[in-house]
């Protein structure tokens, strides 16, 4: 009986499987079932079909939202290996360059970022599209982190590969592309997924400044309809739809590579 | 081979390594440096790799001197091989990868060339079953056997051991020291650093006794061991002869 609910090492397969998939279902009942009251002690009025009326506003932010994200992911990706390049530099401004753009990134909400930019540089840099400034905000605010992950994998391969490399006669250039890459990319792979989760959630505050994205046009969803949960309630459906798949890759990833080491 | 040290100093931050060291050897095939740890044995092993240059000295092999500029210093490291304690292959590369990159990268051989030879390599060595894994599949004495054929591949015309079965069980040492005695055999420039006094004294030429960043004392093994003409040498090897 025991052997149900606990994940027990001696058990056989399917009894560990069927233990699993009780525990799932366990907890998931009960958080069901806090919400079920929650939303009964409310005595909420259901009314499903007027958000159905606006469908079409919903995907349209959900799909802007997956390619905000998806952009923003890949420039991310460039400003972050820049940095953490910077970071390695034999040249201190460089190396300043890089520490200062991380910190402050790192250190300041992004909503604040937001409004700066989009304030300020934006309007100074006579950026009219509010699109293309949301992904530069968004890639330059997870480029801080991406950097912090490039240089944790870069900084993973240890000096004695450095020697070894310096040894057999390989180039500055060579050690980057032949020896440090490969592996400090696939020990930053987990990390990765993880962030571009991250960023896709993030990116629900771009709405502040007028992009239609998923969260925004939820928001006006609300504002047409007046049912707040019935437009919420597939805004949290979308986003999870997106982040879970992503984060079960995260870990899928990072498992692989306890295996490889 | 032909290798000269000329007051050569080595300084770390505030420690140095070497102290103003003078070695001359010639026409030597084997040179064994031996003595305690940390008294600059693999500074200087790693001097003459062309993995560093000194603070201060010269340093000439073969007669010619090794260059200060990096540029030029990275040519000559192509003309010897190393060979490390913690064979430091690359882990996300399989055997075969590890001995062709280098051929392929930094010699430019072609591809399928230094595929060729990385392969006669691993048959040579006995590795041929084994050359599609990786380091981490692998045993410690058939990885150091790897990092001995990535040395070896270029073909160059020193090879330098640091300390090559430290890290190793006794089998796996008798393995690896029976491909060093191979290399020997076959006439190739060899020097070593190792706690393996049964093989400097057998296999060497010359053995080193280095101590406190200094060369000690010089000599034919069958002397320096029979005799060791310094107070430190003589204390060094009578501690470690003892079991």
């Amino acid at each position: 009986m025991k052997a149900l609910f606990l994940d027990s090492e001696t058990s056989s397969q399917i009894e560990r499987g069927i233990a699993r998939w009780l525990g799932f279902g366990i907890a998931a009942l009960i958080l069901g079932l806090i919400t079920f009251a929650s939303f009964t002690a409310l005595r909420y009025d259901w009314n499903w079909a007027i958000v159905w009326k606006y469908r079409a506003k919903l995907i349209d932010g959900w799909i802007a939202t997956v390619w905000i994200s998806a952009i923003a992911l890949i420039a991310s990706l460039v400003f972050g290996l820049i940095s953490a390049l910077a970071a390695r530099s034999p040249l201190l401004f460089l190396r300043y360059l890089s520490k200062i753009y991380v910190e402050i990134i790192r250190g300041t909400p992004l909503l604040a970022q937001i409004f700066f930019f989009y304030y300020i540089v934006a309007h100074a840099a006579d950026i009219e599209n509010r699109y293309l400034v949301g992904v530069l905000i968004m890639a330059t605010f997870s480029g801080a982190y991406i950097s912090e992950i490039f240089r944790g994998g870069i900084e993973s391969v240890g000096r004695s590969q450095l020697l070894s490399a310096r040894a057999i006669g390989l180039s500055p250039y060579q050690t980057y592309r032949y020896v440090i890459f490969p592996q400090a990319l696939r020990r930053s792979l987990p990390a990765l997924a993880g962030q571009f989760a991250n960023l896709i959630k993030d990116s629900s505050l771009l709405s502040v400044i007028a992009i239609s994205e998923f969260m925004l046009n939820a928001q006006e969803v609300n504002a047409l309809s007046y049912s707040t949960f019935e437009s919420f309630f597939p805004l949290a459906i979308g986003y999870l739809a997106l982040t879970l798949p992503i984060m079960r890759l995260a870990r899928h990833l990072e498992k692989k590579l306890v295996f490889e080491t | 081979m032909n290798i000269a040290l000329d007051s050569v100093s080595q300084i770390y931050g505030e420690a140095s390594a070497l102290k103003a060291m003078n070695l001359s050897v010639t026409d030597c095939h084997c040179l064994a440096l031996i003595g305690p740890s940390g008294g600059g044995k693999s500074t200087t092993l790693r001097l003459l790799a062309g993995l560093e240059s000194p603070t201060s000295g010269s340093i000439s092999v073969n007669g010619e001197e090794l260059p200060r500029d990096d540029k030029l210093l990275h040519e000559y490291r192509k003309s010897v091989g190393v060979v490390f304690q913690a064979y430091n292959l690359f882990p996300h590369l399989n055997a075969l990868e590890n001995i062709s990159l280098p051929l392929e990268v930094a010699r430019g051989y072609g591809k399928s060339r230094a595929e060729e030879r990385a392969h006669e390599l691993l048959t040579r060595f006995q590795l041929a079953d084994h050359s599609r894994k990786r380091p981490a599949e692998l045993s410690g004495g058939q990885n150091q056997r790897v990092a001995i054929a990535r040395a070896l591949g270029p073909d160059p015309s020193l090879l330098l051991f640091d300390e090559p079965t430290s890290a190793l069980d006794p089998e796996m040492t008798a393995e690896v020291l029976d491909v060093i005695d191979e290399l020997i055999r076959d006439h190739k420039d060899v020097v070593i650093v190792t706690h393996e006094m049964g093989f400097a004294r057998k296999m060497a030429d010359q053995v080193a006794f280095i101590a406190d960043g200094c060369l000690d004392s010089l000599g034919r093994p069958e002397s320096l061991f029979a005799s060791p003409p310094t107070e430190t040498s003589a204390r060094f090897l009578s501690r470690v002869l003892k079991y």
